[in-house]
C-alpha cells in the first residue's frame, strides 16, 4: 500500500459555474475542516538517539514549549550498563482554535551503555504494543472512544562528529523501518561548516541507499501544482537528511529577539534557513506533512502489522484444529495478558509445530525403511 | 633521557663548602643540553577518540604540518591502533614524533573490549624497553624509545557528561600513561554550557578515582602558569588546517555562516593553552613521568610476576644475582622432578599393558581348552551312536539271513512234500 494521494484543500466557490448546475457538494472540504477542528488532532512523535545530541532541545524549539521541566540526567558511571527506557510526555496545545494533543516518546539510554547489542528491542516492543492495543480496540465491541497511541513519526538523531552512519544507527533504523516512519536528522549541526554539511548529507544518502534503509519519503507532488510549490518540494527533498540546531534560549540578533545560540564568534539563529534546516523540518513535520505521516502509519505500517497478526493467528488455528476454511475467520482477540506472555505462548507454539513436523518426518523415514 | 630527578637530600656525612671563586661547573646543564640537542628528542603521543572526532586534524594543527591521514570507516569490527613516526625540526632542535591513533574506537555495538588493544599496545612498548634494559649487551642510549609519553583522550561534546565508554577506558589507562582529556569539536558548545560541562567532567573523573595528568607544580618558574592551566582542564579545542582571512591576516579558522571560529584565539577555544602546556612547557616532564612513574610501575609488576623480590622471607635484601640463581635451581629441580614423574608413569603404563596382554592370553588359552573338550565330548557321543547303529545293522542283517534261510528251507520242504504227494499219488 502506498500513500501517494494527497488531499487538496481548495476553497470552494459556490457561485462559480451556472446556477442550474450547482449542487453544493463543493462545500465538503469546509465541512471536513469544521468537523476536524471540533474533534481535535493527536500526534505521537518519537525521538531517538544517543544522549547529548540535543533531542529535548529540538523538541522544545519545534513546539515552542518546555516539555522537560526537571530532568535527571544520569552520570557516566550509571550509564555503563543502562537499559533503554521509554518515557512519554503528553501535552495539549492550541493554535487558532485547532487543538493538538501531542505525545512525545523519548528513549533515554539508547546507545549509552558500553554494550549496546539489541538496544532497540524496548523501542520496537513499545511500538508493537501500541499497534496491538489499537488492534484490540478496533476489533472490540464498543469503539466509541478509541485512543490512537500509535507512533506516527520517529526522529532519529545522527551525531555530526563522525563520517556517516555507524553500526548502531543502521541496526536501529532497520529494526524500525517497517513499523514507523523514520526521519533521520543530523543533530548539533553548528559544528559543521557548509561544505562539511553538504558532504555529510551526500555520504548519508549514499549509505542509506547502500544498506537498503527505508526512511520516510516525501510524497511526490501532483503535476498540476504551481511551479513555486514544485520548486519548494524539490528543494525539500534534496536537503534531506535535515541538519538541525535547537535552542532553549532567546537571544538578541540584528535588532530582533530570536531563538538562537550565543557564541563568542557569532550568533546561530535557529530559524535562519542559511544557518540550518530547522525551518524546513518544522514545515515538513508540522505544517505540511503531519497528516501524511499519520496516514502512512495507519494505512501502511498498521495494516501490515494487522495482516501479520491475523495470519499468524489463523495459521495457528489451522494447525490446531486442522480445519481448512477458504476465508480466514477473523478471530476476536481474547482479553489476553500482556505482550510478554503472548510472546512466550507464540514461541511455544512454534516449538510445538516444529516438533510435530520432526515427528512426521521421522515417521515417514521409518515407513520408507520398512518398505 | 633526563637523569633521575630526585631532590638532593643533605647527606649527613658531607659538609657544604663555599667557593672562593668561579670554578665553572655551572655549565653542566648547558653541556647536558648540547648533548641532548645533538642526540635529538623523541616524543610519542597516543590519541584516543571516536571515529571522525578530529584527532588527525588536531595533530596537524598542533604541529603545523600535514601528516598523511586516512579517513577511517565506522565499520571496523575491532579497535586497532595505527602508529606513524615523523622527523620534525624547529630551529636546531630535532624531534622524532610518533603519533598513534585509534581506529574504530567507539563504533562497535559491544564496546566492552574496546580498551584492550590500547592497553596491549602500551604494555608492548613497556615490555620492549624492559627487554632492552635486561639484556646483557644493551644499547640504551641508541634505543628508540617508543613508550607512550602522553595520551590525548578526545571527549565528545555532548554537553552533559562523560560517556560510559570514556569512563571505563580512562580508568583502565590512568596507571599506565599520562592522560590529558580534551573536549573535541568545542565550537558546538557555548561558553556557559562549556563551564558546566568542564565541572561535570572533572567531578565525574574525581568521583570515579581516575587520575589524569596534572601539570607539575614543583618548579617555581612554571608552577604559576601550570596551576592556572590545571584549573582549565579539560581543554576545549577546535582544530583546523584551513586558513581564513580575518582583519588583514590569514589565520587558522573555521568559517561558518554566522561567524568565524579562530583556532588561536584564546577567547574562542583552549587550543593555545593546550599547545603551550603540551609542547612548550611540559613535554620533558611528560617524558620523565612516563619513565619514572608508569614504566617503573610496569617493571615492578612484571618482575614480581616472574618471582623476583627485593627482600627474601627473612626481610634481608636479596640481590638480583641470588634471585637468578635461586630461580634457576628451582627450575632445574622442577625439570628433574617432572622427568622422573614421566619416567615412572611410562614404566607403570608398560607394566599395565603387559598384565593386560597376559590376561588376554590366558583367557584365550582357557577358551581353547574348553572348546577342545567340547569337541572331544561330541566326538565320543557320535562314536557311541555309530556303534549302536552298527550293532543294529548287524543284528538286522543276521535276522534277515536267518529269515532267508528259513524261507529257503520251507520252500525245499514244501517241494519235497509235493513231490511226496505226487509220488504217493501214483502209487
Amino acid at each position: 500500500m502506498t500513500a501517494n494521494s494527497r488531499h487538496k484543500s481548495r476553497a470552494p466557490r459556490p457561485d462559480d459555474g451556472e446556477e442550474k448546475d450547482y449542487v453544493g457538494f463543493a462545500t465538503l472540504p469546509n465541512q471536513v475542516h469544521r468537523k476536524s477542528v471540533k474533534k481535535g488532532f493527536d500526534f505521537t512523535l518519537m525521538v531517538a538517539g544517543e544522549s547529548g545530541l540535543g533531542k529535548s532541545t529540538l523538541v522544545n524549539s519545534l513546539f515552542l514549549t518546555d516539555l522537560h521541566k526537571d530532568r535527571k540526567l544520569l552520570n557516566a558511571e550509571e550509564r555503563i550498563s543502562q537499559t533503554v527506557e521509554i518515557t512519554k510526555h503528553t501535552v495539549d496545545i492550541e493554535e487558532k482554535g485547532v487543538k493538538l494533543k501531542l505525545t512525545i516518546v523519548d528513549t533515554p539510554g539508547f546507545g549509552d551503555a558500553v554494550n549496546n547489542t539489541e538496544c532497540w528491542r524496548p523501542v520496537t516492543d513499545y511500538i508493537d504494543q501500541q499497534f496491538e492495543q489499537y488492534f484490540r480496540d478496533e476489533s472490540g465491541l464498543n469503539r466509541k472512544n478509541i485512543q490512537d497511541n500509535r507512533v506516527h513519526c520517529c526522529l532519529y538523531f545522527i551525531p555530526p562528529f563522525g563520517h556517516g552512519l555507524r553500526p548502531v544507527d543502521i541496526e536501529f533504523i532497520k529494526a524500525l523501518q517497517d513499523r514507523v516512519s523514520v526521519v533521520p536528522l543530523i543533530a548539533k549541526a553548528d559544528c559543521l561548516m557548509p561544505s562539511e554539511v553538504k558532504r555529510l548529507k551526500e555520504q548519508l544518502r549514499e549509505e542509506i541507499d547502500k544498506y537498503g534503509i527505508k526512511i520516510y519519503q516525501f510524497p511526490d507532488c501532483d503535476s498540476d501544482e504551481d511551479e513555486e510549490f514544485k520548486r519548494q518540494d524539490k528543494e525539500l527533498k534534496e536537503s534531506t537528511p535535515f541538519a538541525v540546531i535547537g535552542s532553549n534560549t532567546v537571544v538578541e540578533a540584528r535588532g530582533q529577539r530570536v531563538r538562537g545560540r550565543l557564541y563568542p564568534w557569532g550568533i546561530v539563529e535557529v530559524e535562519n534557513p542559511s544557518h540550518c534546516d530547522f525551518v524546513k523540518l518544522r514545515t515538513m513535520l508540522i505544517r505540511t506533512h503531519m497528516h501524511d505521516l499519520k496516514d502512512i502509519t495507519s494505512d501502511c505500517h498498521y495494516e501490515n502489522y494487522r495482516a501479520q497478526c491475523i495470519q499468524s493467528m489463523t495459521s495457528r488455528m489451522n494447525a490446531d484444529k486442522r480445519v481448512e476454511s477458504p476465508v480466514p475467520v477473523p478471530v476476536l482477540p481474547l482479553p489476553t495478558p500482556d505482550a510478554e506472555t503472548e510472546k512466550l505462548i507464540r514461541l511455544k507454539d512454534d516449538e510445538l509445530r516444529r516438533m510435530q513436523q520432526m515427528l512426521q518426518k521421522m515417521q515417514q523415514q521409518m515407513h520408507e525403511q520398512d518398505l | 633521557m633526563a637523569s633521575s630527578d630526585v631532590a638532593r637530600q643533605p647527606d649527613k656525612g658531607t659538609r657544604p663548602l663555599s667557593l672562593a671563586g668561579h670554578v665553572g661547573f655551572d655549565s653542566l646543564p648547558d653541556q647536558l643540553v648540547n648533548k641532548s640537542v645533538c642526540q635529538g628528542f623523541c616524543f610519542n603521543i597516543l590519541c584516543i577518540g571516536e571515529t571522525g572526532i578530529g584527532k588527525s586534524t588536531l595533530m596537524d594543527t598542533l604541529f603545523n604540518t600535514n601528516f598523511e591521514n586516512f579517513e577511517s570507516s565506522h565499520f571496523e569490527p575491532q579497535v586497532k591502533l595505527r602508529a606513524q613516526t615523523y622527523d620534525l625540526q624547529e630551529s636546531t632542535v630535532r624531534l622524532r614524533l610518533t603519533v598513534v591513533n585509534t581506529v574504530g574506537f567507539g563504533d562497535q555495538m559491544n564496546k566492552q573490549e574496546s580498551y584492550q588493544p590500547v592497553v596491549d599496545y602500551i604494555d608492548r612498548q613497556f615490555e620492549s624497553y624492559l627487554q632492552e634494559e635486561l639484556k646483557i649487551k644493551r644499547s640504551l642510549h641508541n634505543y628508540h624509545d617508543s613508550r607512550v609519553h602522553a595520551c590525548l583522550y578526545f571527549i565528545s561534546p555532548s554537553g552533559h557528561s562523560l560517556k560510559s565508554l570514556d569512563l571505563v577506558t580512562m580508568k583502565k589507562l590512568d596507571s599506565k600513561v599520562n592522560i590529558i582529556p580534551v573536549i573535541a569539536k568545542a565550537d558546538t558548545i557555548s561558553k556557559t554550557e562549556l563551564h558546566k560541562f568542564k565541572i561535570k567532567i572533572m567531578s565525574e573523573l574525581v568521583s570515579n578515582g581516575v587520575q589524569i595528568y596534572q601539570f607539575p607544580l614543583d618548579d617555581e618558574t612554571v608552577s604559576k602558569v601550570n596551576t592556572t592551566m590545571n584549573g582549565h582542564l579539560p581543554f576545549a579545542v577546535v582544530g583546523s588546517t584551513e586558513e581564513v582571512c580575518v582583519g588583514n591576516k590569514m589565520v587558522k579558522a573555521r568559517q561558518y555562516p554566522w561567524g568565524v571560529v579562530q583556532v588561536e584565539n584564546e577567547n574562542h577555544c583552549d587550543f593555545v593553552k593546550l599547545r603551550e602546556m603540551l609542547i612548550c612547557v611540559n613535554m620533558e616532564d611528560l617524558r620523565e613521568q612516563t619513565h619514572t612513574r608508569h614504566y617503573e610501575l610496569y617493571r615492578r609488576c612484571k618482575l614480581e610476576e616472574m618471582g623476583f623480590k627485593d627482600t627474601d622471607p627473612e626481610c634481608k635484601p636479596v640481590s638480583l644475582q641470588q634471585t637468578y640463581e635461586a630461580k634457576r635451581q628451582e627450575f632445574l629441580v622442577e625439570l628433574q622432578k617432572r622427568e622422573d614423574e614421566m619416567r615412572q608413569m611410562f614404566v607403570q603404563r608398560v607394566k599395565e599393558k603387559e598384565a593386560e596382554l597376559k590376561e588376554a592370553e590366558r583367557e584365550l588359552q582357557s577358551r581353547f581348552e574348553q572348546l577342545k573338550r567340547l569337541h572331544a565330548e561330541e566326538k565320543a557321543a557320535l562314536e557311541e551312536k555309530k556303534r549302536l547303529l552298527d550293532d543294529d545293522q548287524s543284528s538286522f542283517s543276521k535276522r534277515r539271513a536267518a529269515a532267508q534261510l528259513l524261507q529257503a528251507q520251507s520252500l525245499t520242504a514244501n517241494g519235497k512234500k509235493d513231490k511226496d504227494r505226487k509220488n504217493s499219488g501214483f502209487m
